[in-house]
C-alpha cells in the first residue's frame, strides 16, 4: 500500500479494519489507513462517503463498531480516560467552520486550551496569544475580537492557531480550503505547510481541494464504497487505473498538464 | 522538581548561560521562572551568549521564551548571540523573532463614572427595546392591512403549525397547573375563612380571583416561559445563520412570513387556553372544597352561580389576546435582535420572557384601572 516513503517511518495513526454505521447504514466498512510522522496525508473521497467520519471517530467524536484505532501506538479503544487525554494533548483539530466559542474574544479563544492544561502566568499567554497569532499569518490587532466579527478565512486563521495552541505533534484539519477564494485558499496551504516544516507537523487533512492535494500532500488516501480505495503520491493516484480515481483527478477540473486531456476535455 | 533548564555563569562583563532539557509546553511555567531569574540583576554585562546546544526539544513555548530571554537583554544593550542551536529549530526560533508584541492593554479600575455609565446605557437600552416594540406593532399593522386586501398571502399552514406547538402541546402542562393553583388557593381560603365560620365565601374568592385574574396570568405566564422563549430562540438562531437574510433577499417579508403567523397563533391560543386553564382551576377549586372543606358539589355550583356574572368571565377572556400579543412582539422584537452569538441568543432568550412577564403583569395592571372604572 504504501510506498518507499512509508518504510521506515513511523506510523502515528493506524487504523484497522474500522466499521462505523448509523443504523442500518455502514459508512466506513473494514477501513485500514497509516499515517506517518511528519507528513501531510490528504484524505479524499466524494461527498458523503465518510472522509469527516474517519477523522471523527479517531478524535473519539464517534463510536466504532469494530475495528481499532491506535495513535502514537496507544489503541484507543482500549485505552483508560488518563491515557485518552494524555493523546488529546498531542493533538490538535480544525473543525470546518472553525468552531471557535462565540462568547470568547480571540485572546481567550486562544488561550481556553493552554489555560486549561498549564499552569502559566497571564504575561506569558498574552505573549503566546501574540505569537501563535502571528505565526498563522494575523496580528495583534485580531485580539479582541469575538468570532462574530472575524471575515471567513481569519475565522479559520484563529481556529488553527488554537488547534496549535498546544503545540501538537498532529492536527486534524477538515476541509481547511473551504469557503476560502483561490488566493486565500492558496495562502492557507502555504501556511500549513510552513506550520507542518517549523513545527514537524503530522497533517491530517481532509479535502476536496485539488490544488492542495497538489501543492502541500505528501500523501493521498481515497475514500469510495466505504473503504480506503487506495493511498499513496499524486504519482500514484495520477496512474491508477480505478474508474473513481480517473474521475476525481483526471477529470474536467483536474489540472493534469497534458495538453491532449484539457483539450478532450474542452472539446467534449 | 522542577530540572534546571538553564544555567548562567558570568565572567566580568560577559554571561553565558547554558540551556538544557525539553523546552517544550510541559516545562513552560518553571522555564518562564528561570528565564526571569537570569535576566535580572545583572548590572555590568555587555554580553550575553546563549548556548543551546544542549536542549533536546523545543516547541513554540519554548522558542518564544528563548526570545523573550534574548530580548530582554538587547534591550539592555548587551550584544546577544544565540548558539548551536539545532537546525531543526532555526525557522521556529526565526518565526517567533518576528512577533510584534501589542502594547500591554491599560487595565482600568472600576469607579463611580462606570457604574453610572452602565446605569445610563441601561436606561438607553431600555429606551431601545421599547422603540423595537412599537416598530414591530407598527409593522405587524402595516402587513395586517396588507393581507386583509389579499387574504391569500396569510400563512394559514405555518399558523396551524405554530397553534399546534403554543396550543395544543401546552394544553396538559397548562390544565395540570392551573388545577393545582386551583386547589391551592381553595385549600388556603378553607383553612383561614373558617375560623371566621365564612367557608361558604371560598367559592367567591376561587370563582371571582380565577376568572378576572389568576387564569389569564398564569397561563401567560406559562406561555412566555414556554412558547415566548421558543420563538426567540427560533428567530435568533435563523437570523444567526443569516436564514432571515436569505428570505429577504427572496423577497419575502420576514414579518409576513415568520412574525406574523407566530403571533396570530398565539392570540388565537391564549384565550383558548385561558378558558381551559379557568375551567381546570375552578375544577381543582372545587374538588378541595368537597374534599377538604365540605362542600358538597351540588352546593359549590349553586354559589357558584350566584357569586360570579358573565363580566367576570369576559374580564378575563378579553385580556388574554392582549396579553397574547404582548407576549408574541416581545419575543419576536428579542429574536431578531440576536447577535452572531450564542451568548447573545442565551441573553436575548432570557430578556425575552423576563419582559414579556413583567409586560403582561404591568397589561394587567392597567386591565383592572380600565374594567373598574367602566364598572365590569
Amino acid at each position: 500500500m504504501a510506498k518507499a516513503r512509508g518504510n521506515g517511518k513511523e506510523v502515528v495513526i493506524a487504523v484497522r479494519g474500522l466499521v462505523v454505521g448509523f443504523g442500518d447504514h455502514i459508512v466506513l466498512d473494514h477501513v485500514d489507513l497509516d499515517v506517518y510522522r511528519g507528513e501531510i496525508l490528504g484524505f479524499v473521497g466524494g461527498s458523503g462517503a465518510g472522509k469527516s467520519v474517519l477523522m471523527r471517530t479517531i478524535i473519539g467524536l464517534l463510536p466504532r463498531r469494530e475495528g481499532s484505532i491506535r495513535v502514537f501506538g496507544v489503541d484507543l479503544t482500549q485505552a483508560s480516560d488518563a491515557e485518552r487525554h494524555a493523546i488529546e494533548q498531542r493533538w490538535g483539530v480544525l473543525f470546518q467552520q472553525g468552531a471557535l466559542f462565540s462568547s470568547l474574544t480571540v485572546r481567550d479563544n486562544l488561550q481556553f486550551p493552554i489555560r486549561e492544561y498549564l499552569e502559566l502566568s497571564q504575561r506569558l499567554l498574552d505573549e503566546l496569544a501574540v505569537a501563535k497569532l502571528e505565526m498563522v499569518g494575523l496580528d495583534a490587532s485580531v485580539l479582541e475580537k469575538f468570532p462574530s466579527e472575524l471575515s471567513g478565512g481569519m475565522t479559520k486563521r484563529v481556529a488553527l492557531a488554537r488547534a496549535l495552541a498546544l503545540d501538537p505533534e498532529i492536527v486534524f484539519l477538515d476541509e481547511p480550503t473551504s469557503g476560502l477564494d483561490p488566493i486565500g485558499a492558496g495562502e492557507f496551504d502555504e501556511l500549513i505547510a510552513t506550520l507542518q516544516r517549523t513545527l514537524g507537523l503530522t497533517v491530517f487533512m481532509v479535502t476536496h481541494d485539488l490544488d492542495s492535494l497538489h501543492t502541500v500532500c505528501d500523501r493521498i488516501a481515497v475514500l469510495a464504497d466505504h473503504k480506503v480505495i487506495a493511498a499513496g503520491t499524486m504519482d500514484t493516484m495520477l496512474a491508477s487505473e480505478h474508474p473513481w480515481l480517473k474521475a476525481y483527478f483526471r477529470g474536467k477540473r483536474s489540472r493534469v498538464g497534458q495538453p491532449g486531456e484539457t483539450t478532450r476535455a474542452r472539446t467534449t | 522538581m522542577s530540572e534546571t533548564l538553564l544555567e548562567g555563569t558570568a565572567e566580568g562583563g560577559r554571561l553565558r548561560l547554558a540551556a538544557a532539557g525539553a523546552w517544550i509546553a510541559r516545562n513552560a511555567r518553571s522555564l518562564e521562572a528561570q528565564i526571569d531569574a537570569a535576566t535580572q540583576g545583572r548590572g555590568t554585562i555587555n554580553e550575553v551568549r546563549i548556548d543551546m546546544a544542549r536542549v533536546e526539544r523545543l516547541d513554540t513555548f519554548g522558542a518564544w521564551l528563548l526570545e523573550r530571554l534574548v530580548r530582554a537583554f538587547s534591550a539592555r544593550g548587551c550584544a546577544t548571540k544565540v548558539e548551536g542551536l539545532k537546525a531543526d529549530y532555526r525557522s521556529l526560533v526565526d518565526d517567533v523573532h518576528v512577533v510584534k508584541l501589542e502594547e500591554p492593554p491599560v487595565r482600568r479600575t472600576i469607579q463611580l463614572a462606570d457604574a453610572l455609565a452602565s446605569i445610563g446605557h441601561s436606561i438607553v437600552s431600555v429606551g431601545g427595546s421599547f422603540g423595537a416594540f412599537v416598530n414591530l406593532l407598527g409593522a405587524l399593522s402595516v402587513v395586517i392591512v396588507r393581507i386583509l386586501a389579499q387574504p391569500r398571502r396569510l400563512r394559514f399552514t405555518s399558523m396551524v403549525h405554530q397553534l399546534d406547538n403554543v396550543g395544543w402541546r401546552g394544553v396538559p402542562i397548562i390544565i395540570l397547573i392551573t388545577f393545582l393553583v386551583g386547589c391551592i388557593i381553595a385549600q388556603q381560603g378553607i383553612f383561614h375563612f373558617s375560623k371566621f365560620g365564612a367557608d361558604i365565601y371560598v367559592v367567591d374568592m376561587v370563582g371571582i380571583l380565577v376568572l378576572r385574574e389568576l387564569g389569564v396570568l398564569i397561563v401567560c405566564i406559562m406561555v412566555a416561559g414556554r412558547s415566548g422563549s421558543a420563538y426567540t430562540a427560533e428567530l435568533g438562531s435563523m437570523k444567526m445563520r443569516e436564514e432571515i437574510d436569505a428570505l429577504q433577499t427572496m423577497g419575502f417579508d420576514p414579518i409576513e412570513v415568520l412574525i406574523l403567523p407566530r403571533i396570530l397563533a398565539l392570540i388565537v391560543g391564549v384565550p383558548i387556553l385561558t378558558f381551559l386553564g379557568s375551567m381546570a382551576a375552578l375544577y381543582g377549586g372545587g374538588l378541595v372544597c368537597w374534599l377538604y372543606g365540605g362542600i358538597e358539589p351540588s352546593i359549590f355550583i349553586e354559589r357558584l352561580k350566584e357569586a360570579i356574572s358573565l363580566d367576570h368571565f369576559e374580564v378575563g377572556m378579553i385580556k388574554a389576546p392582549f396579553m397574547a400579543l404582548v407576549i408574541g412582539v416581545v419575543s419576536c422584537v428579542e429574536g431578531m435582535n440576536v447577535k452572531g452569538s450564542a451568548e447573545s441568543l442565551g441573553l436575548q432568550t432570557t430578556a425575552s420572557v423576563v419582559e414579556s412577564i413583567f409586560l403582561v403583569i404591568v397589561l394587567d395592571g392597567l386591565f383592572a384601572i380600565f374594567f373598574a372604572s367602566i364598572g365590569m
